[in-house]
């Protein structure tokens, strides 16, 4: 009204000159006015979305069941105690509706299947979003007065890390980022409270560096400093970009303040050398002591094959000194007394035969160009004094050096850190996840002086980590108790008395779990005195052979003495007992031959078991399930009885399927199992 | 006055919706040096990645020219329908005349049709159209436990780490991807059959039974996997997205 400027005095008497005028005027306006907001909701986002659904539903063929389920104006899923109100289905209205699955525009998909009802957890939970808002900018973008966007559906299952904090099925990437996190050890530096209490604990073994003199040369440090994946492609250790004048100080200090171990060198009798002259016989038993289940190598194609428990040895040989290597061999207690490599009781033959294979996995390249003079005083003070700023104690353990407390920013939190409180590359969208996979892939490039090292993740692996750590947030820190489901706490078991620090010795605890400790590559043993019959378990220590045909990890010969083999026998019978059955409440031997007939026709028909077990060596095949030639004297009837009643119950997530087995079938399955008592047994009689 | 008025609002809008259009535009595509006449697919195709996640292997093409042979420095371009990215969606073949790309595939589970394109000398357009499939999840669960349960006799390929059973079954398990045989199975049927094993079909009874193993989710989640990756595709609707 006011806004024409050409003749305001005119139009102002045209329009108010007159009471009259000017109350009609006045009503028209305020009548305007008052249409507004009618008119705004009647042109709203939401109500174009119900009404462009509704003439979709029209021509399908269920829309009256659709019409039926179709509920008009503004929805809202309300969760007080979780903070949630989540208008979303206001627009999403086929959410529910699984019979519009053929229906690609959103957003009137129905929801994929997923473990969770809407309803329970509402939709901000798991997309963030800003749930409350009813236009589509609000709620799916990043505006000035909400910085949560939605997530991106590749970071998806970090949602699902927020309440689950327990290792979880159908979460694949989520798992492998907590995986890495644990393995690559960031929680060294970087501390994470858990909701319940505590912290998360890395779950790699960086070598303490106290005596690192005795196991290798300074020049090696210099190099593997300079770039650990160049000697190791699979090592974890990140590239700190030194300069060679930093990584000289590094190594000068290093090798300055390692102190020797009494005993972890070796120098083997030249008996003993002169038996290692046979070039297979390294490779050989290499191969036959199942080196390759924890140590990997790369081969010519440049894979790396082999287990990833224990480093990489491509290129062992340039890096440890012989003495040190033999001494590690025949018993790697004495250097790292918590090592998870076991202790093989190696006869010094053997011992010189491994070392003279492993010292010639050499690559003379990587320590050529590297040539140090010796160290002096300042340098050796430079060195130190890099060690402590880099942080290189809160991994490894360096004597002199604490380890230092909070040395990186919390992660705790990571997951809901404000957008206005980072710093972004340019070119980069101004998001968290693609902040959090930015300093992934390059920690340093955010600003000048930063401290985190260089890691040599694939692009997958950037994703998965992101997954894990947009899960570390505000809501998996505050969530109700009855949502969180923590984590399994790592257990503290430890077997007792002689047959404890045997197991100890023997590392079983880096492949087989028991009561809760342990690793998932070998069978869990924690009722192991029930499943087996001593004999066989006596034998199997003194020479163990192979179960399953088509296994490449297997149990390593540790070459055990018969004292050893009785008190670990004897602990196993005794102590690793199931609660739920007698061991001896069925005998072993004497099921009568009508029983056993019945039980090997239920066998290969009824239950098709050759499908993937082998009961006679020349005509079954099957690779899938341990070989049952000598089962017989291998396993207790009542453990068979009892497996074959309900496989989970003695072994969870075995994948033996349960069959219901009727009464009878599985005694005379049991009764047919138990007569196989293969030609193990005369031999071990012999 | 109002004409000129109306044509600067007019600008306006052209230039905002052409910027909404082309958001930050990455680098101008380079400029070929040779044309190929034909694309075909060195490896890449009918993967299986979780929705929104870079697919496990990259995807890689390869010009060729009439008698067949690499051609090196043309410009091969990816395009796929919705949400899918690709890195880099465009450049130029290598020495050997390949391309290789990372594809990041869209926010809804279903199979996606990707394409590649390069000009032959004639400026006529190749394209070559490569399939992959994004799970959602629970195909992704299902994928899990076909992986422990089934692969090892149901998959013929074998690993280093899973040596196939397949070959030494009598009665052969189909492979997940043979859609010319479970496409023609019901639902109902695949739950029978992984319920009861194979004699609930008058099948082998090399096949056992998983009902009382598996939840009826994870089996329902088991038979989404296996729908999804059949091939030919499985013939419900909606699990398809065309270039659009």
């Amino acid at each position: 009204m006011q806004t024409s400027n050409e003749n305001p005095r005119s139009l102002w008497n045209r329009l108010f000159g007159d009471p009259v005028r000017a109350f009609g005027v006045v009503s028209i306006v305020f009548l305007i006015s008052l249409a507004i907001a009618p008119a705004k909701h009647h042109f709203s986002e939401w109500r174009h979305y119900q009404q462009s659904y509704l003439s979709m539903i029209r021509g399908r063929g269920e829309a009256v069941t659709l019409q039926r389920h179709f509920q008009g104006g503004i929805q809202q899923i309300w969760h007080p105690e979780l903070g949630v109100v989540d208008r979303c289905t206001t627009c999403h209205v086929g959410l529910k509706e699984a019979s519009l699955s053929d229906v690609t525009v959103q957003p009137f998909r129905p929801h994929p299947v997923i473990p969770h009802n809407p309803d329970q957890l509402g939709c901000v939970m798991c997309h963030r979003g800003q749930g409350a808002a009813t236009t589509v900018e609000e709620a799916h973008m990043s505006t000035l007065a909400w910085e949560q966007p939605i997530l991106p559906a590749r970071y998806i299952e970090s949602s699902c890390g927020q309440c689950h904090r327990a290792p979880l099925t159908g979460t694949p990437q989520l798992n492998e980022g907590r995986h890495l996190i644990s393995r690559y050890g960031c929680t060294h530096c970087h501390t994470v409270k858990l909701p319940e209490g505590g912290t998360l604990k890395p779950a790699d073994d960086p070598p303490s560096l106290s005596h690192i003199a005795d196991k290798t040369t300074r020049e090696w440090i210099f190099a593997w400093l300079k770039d650990p994946q160049a000697y190791a492609a699979s090592a974890r250790m990140p590239n700190f970009k030194l300069g060679d004048d930093d990584a000289r100080d590094i190594s000068a200090f290093l090798i300055a303040n390692s102190t020797p171990v009494p005993g972890d060198t070796l120098t083997l009798p030249t008996s003993a050398r002169k038996v290692a002259a046979d070039p297979t016989a390294g490779a050989s038993l290499y191969g036959e002591s199942f080196c390759a289940t924890c140590h990997a190598v790369q081969n010519a194609a440049g894979n790396v094959v082999g287990g990833d428990i224990g480093p990489e040895i491509t290129r062992i040989g340039t890096k440890a000194k012989p003495e040190w290597l033999a001494a590690w061999i025949k018993n790697p207690r004495g250097y790292d007394p918590p090592t998870e490599m076991p202790h093989y009781r190696f006869a010094d033959e053997k011992v010189a035969t491994l070392t003279t294979f492993l010292q010639a996995k050499a690559d003379p390249d990587f320590l050529a160009n590297v040539h140090l003079d010796p160290a002096t005083p300042e340098q050796v003070a430079h060195g130190k004094l890099l060690v402590t700023e880099y942080g290189c104690s809160s991994c490894h353990e360096i004597s002199g050096i604490k380890k230092p407390e909070n040395f990186a920013p919390e992660l705790t939190r990571i997951g809901s850190k404000p957008v206005a409180q980072l710093i972004f590359l340019s070119g980069m969208p101004h998001t968290l996840p693609d902040y959090i996979a930015g300093k992934l892939r390059q920690p340093r490039a955010f600003a000048t002086g930063l401290k985190m090292p260089q890691y040599s993740f694939t692009p997958a692996q950037v994703d998965a980590v992101t997954t894990a750590l947009l899960s570390l947030n505000d809501r998996s820190q505050t969530l109700p108790p009855a949502l969180r489901v923590p984590g399994i706490p790592e257990s503290s078991y430890q077997p007792a008395g002689k047959a404890g620090q045997l197991m100890n010795d023997l590392a079983c605890f880096s492949c087989h779990r028991v009561n809760g400790r342990g690793s998932d590559l070998a069978p869990d043993l924690t009722w192991e005195g029930s499943s087996v019959q001593r004999k066989w378990l006596e034998d199997f220590l003194r020479n163990p052979n192979t179960l399953r045909p088509a296994l490449i990890r297997r149990m390593p010969k540790f070459n055990l003495k018969p004292d050893e083999i009785t008190v670990l026998s004897d602990y196993i019978m005794t102590v690793y007992q199931a609660p739920a059955f007698d061991r001896d409440s069925m005998p072993n031997s004497g099921y009568p031959p009508v029983q056993v007939e019945r039980g090997r026709q239920l066998y290969y028909s009824k239950y098709g078991c050759q499908s993937c077990h082998i009961v006679d060596a020349r005509a079954d095949k099957g690779y899938v399930g341990p070989t049952l030639t000598q089962v017989g004297s291998r396993l207790n009837a009542a453990w068979i009885y009892n497996w074959l009643k309900n496989p989970q119950a003695l072994r969870p997530g075995t994948i033996e399927p349960n069959r219901n087995m009727a009464e009878e079938d599985a005694r005379a399955l049991t009764a047919y199992l138990m007569s196989q008592k293969g030609s193990g047994r005369q031999e071990a009689k012999k | 006055m109002r004409k000129l008025a109306i044509s600067v609002g007019l600008l306006c809008l052209a230039v905002t919706s052409l910027s909404c259009a082309h958001p930050a535009s990455s680098a101008p595509a380079p400029t070929p040096t040779a044309a190929g006449a034909a694309l075909v697919e060195v490896g890449g195709g009918k993967q299986a990645g979780a929705l929104g996640t870079t697919l496990s292997q990259p995807v890689v093409v390869q010009g060729n020219d009439e008698q067949g042979n690499g051609v090196s420095g043309a410009l091969v371009s990816f395009r796929g329908p919705g949400h899918v990215s690709f890195d880099p969606p465009t450049g130029l073949t290598d020495s050997s005349g390949q391309f290789t790309t990372n594809v990041s595939l869209g926010g809804m589970a279903g199979r996606y049709q990707l394409t590649a394109g390069t000009m032959s000398k004639t400026q006529k357009v190749v394209e070559l159209k490569i399939e992959e499939i994004a799970l959602g999840h629970q195909e992704v669960l299902g994928r899990e436990l076909s992986e422990q349960y089934c692969a090892r006799c149901h998959n013929p390929e074998s690993t280093a780490e899973r040596v196939s059973n397949y070959d030494n079954l009598e009665t052969k398990p189909h492979p997940f991807t043979e859609g010319d045989t479970l496409n023609k199975m019901s639902d109902a049927d695949l739950i029978a059959i992984i319920s009861h094993g194979g004699p609930a079909l008058n099948k082998s009874a090399l096949m056992p039974p998983y009902g009382y193993t598996l939840t009826k989710s994870e089996i329902q989640a088991l038979i989404a996997y296996i729908r999804m990756v059949s091939d030919p595709p499985y013939g419900a609707p909606g699990i398809v997205y065309a270039q659009k």
